[in-house]
């Protein structure tokens, strides 16, 4: 069990600078993706307490519309506007990998500092949420197109469920359920307006939006 | 025991050319290809020496010491290095500091000999060795730090040793090793080959087979070198192939068999493997771009902080 703990938290770390790592947007996708997934399956396995059909449920509907409903949607999205990588982010790749690791060590420490009684257990699944959180926003800050924004504002959702899901507990299904729902609806709309944009613009540079068309 | 220290120095003095021969067989089966004979590396080695050094005027006795202060450093890299279970000949504690940088002393002089030269050309494949091992070295020593710091010793033996008491401790099934120590070792590992790759300028960072393009690295710091200079360079590159691939197959595999005959056995078919692999990877990837070879070193530096951080917390 505790094993299997580290090798989830070990390849959730891992996807994460490989968000912040690379240009390629259908690798950023799949990543991401990857990352929805491992998170579903860490609901099921990090848990202390015995596994309910509540908690199955929900596990099961976020690993499935984050590893196979927004790859698609996404996918789709970034062939439509004819995007491929990233060019030119606000921070380049490497440094935004040496960020992330900054970021990685902040949140160790966080989770150090944090009262026992918040993470009994010791495990490194609260530092981990709150390190994809904190990678989610900087992916959001750092990059221009808007679909790697969308890509950013998953990763922090996927932070926010570990560590409701881990932590708090006792969240009650339908909630759950509810936020999954708002989820796929933000992603849903996001992907049409970045459609939109491309289509009025030309292209999703969103930095650009600032100077209004005349 | 000192035999058995003996006796796997021996190997790796005698056997490192063959890696180059196995990756460049693998090479030439993927390609479809005959290929060179396995046993390609020695003749060359051998006609090397057979022939006299051309000097240019313009080279002092930097340019002279860079071969033979380079093969003598690997050399002192190698003592340092515990092969499949079996100690170093030498070992102390700390030395996985003075391992690192005799293969550091190593680079710096065939940077100095390239830059000897006065050639342009060189001197841009000296400023692009540097430029990536600057990224490969911490890659490298947090790697050995993250290992250090889990067995809590500071020699490459003590480390390698504490890692196959720990394996053996889980008996023959080798899977339920890396589940437990998994995560740091897998980590550590796949840093180390991505710096394998470097420091060796194989595929992905440079292409061994090219010498007229524009993006190699490695061999155009070499190019003034001749005859028996030349010799020594491609020995002691066959040498640092052996070198780190034992730290790669000894942090990913510490086998430890029962009986010491088969402890240098094991540890030869380790590094054949790992030249396979690295023949396996040649022949599937493209070289990367110039400018993108210091974001996979980044990649390998990243592996390694996250395995270190993983263990200190």
């Amino acid at each position: 069990m505790n094993a299997w703990t580290d090798v989830i938290v070990v390849l959730v770390a891992l996807t994460n600078l490989g968000l912040l790592g690379s240009s390629r947007l259908s690798v950023c996708i799949r990543v991401v993706a990857v990352q929805g997934i491992f998170f579903g399956l860490a609901a099921v396995l990090l848990r202390a307490e015995p596994i309910t059909v509540d908690l199955a449920v929900v596990a099961a509907a976020s690993a499935i519309v984050k590893g196979i409903v927004f790859p698609v949607l996404l996918l789709r999205t970034a062939r439509n506007v004819n995007i491929r990588r990233e060019v030119e982010p606000f921070v380049g790749f490497s440094t935004s990998l040496f960020v992330g690791l900054v970021l990685l060590a902040f949140a160790l420490w966080i989770g150090a500092q944090m009262p026992v009684e918040a993470n009994p257990t010791g495990s490194l699944v609260i530092p981990l949420a709150l390190f994809t959180v904190m990678v989610g926003l900087f992916t959001i800050a750092s990059r221009r197109k808007a679909v790697t924004q969308v890509l950013g504002y998953l990763t922090m959702e996927n932070g926010i469920f570990a560590f409701g899901v881990t932590v708090v507990g006792g969240i009650p299904v339908l909630v759950e359920l509810g936020v999954l729902m708002d989820v796929f609806v933000a992603v849903f709309v996001m992907c049409i307006a970045t459609w939109h944009i491309s289509r009025e613009f030309d292209h999703v540079d969103v930095d650009q939006l600032d100077a209004l068309k005349g | 025991m000192a035999i058995e220290q003996f006796v796997s120095v021996a190997l790796a003095l005698v056997l490192s050319p063959l890696l180059l021969g196995v990756i460049n067989r693998v090479k030439a089966i993927f390609a479809g290809r005959t290929g060179q004979p396995l046993l390609q590396a020695y003749y060359d080695l051998a006609k090397l020496l057979r022939k006299g050094a051309v000097y240019s005027r313009t080279t002092t006795w930097v340019f002279r010491a860079g071969p033979t202060i380079g093969l003598g450093s690997t050399l002192a890299a190698l003592m340092l290095v515990p092969m499949g279970g079996t100690p170093a000949l030498v070992s102390f504690s700390g030395d996985l500091v003075l391992f690192a940088y005799l293969l550091g002393l190593a680079r710096f002089f065939t940077v100095s000999a390239a830059l000897d030269t006065g050639s342009a050309f060189e001197g841009m494949g000296a400023s692009r060795e540097v430029q990536f091992a600057a990224v490969a070295e911490p890659a490298l020593l947090l790697g050995l730090a993250a290992l250090a710091a889990r067995t809590h010793s500071l020699s490459l033996s003590g480390i390698f040793a504490g890692s196959a008491s720990s394996a053996a401790a889980h008996g023959p099934a080798i899977f339920q090793w890396w589940l437990q120590m998994g995560p740091i070792v897998l980590l550590v590992g796949g840093a180390f080959f991505i710096v394998f790759l470097a420091e060796n300028a194989r595929i992905p960072v440079d292409d061994p087979n090219t010498h007229l393009e524009l993006t190699m690295i490695h061999e155009v710091m070499v190019l003034d070198h001749s005859g028996p200079d030349l010799a020594f360079i491609q020995y002691g590159a066959a040498l640092k192939h052996w070198v780190i691939g034992a730290l790669v197959v000894g942090s990913l595999l510490p086998v430890h068999p029962a009986h010491p005959v088969w402890t240098p056995v094991v540890a030869v078919a380790g590094m054949l493997a790992l030249a396979v692999v690295v023949g396996v990877v040649e022949s599937v990837m493209a070289r990367l771009r110039l400018l993108s070879v210091p974001h996979l070193l980044m990649g390998a530096l990243a592996l390694s902080v996250v395995a270190l951080v993983l263990v200190i917390y």
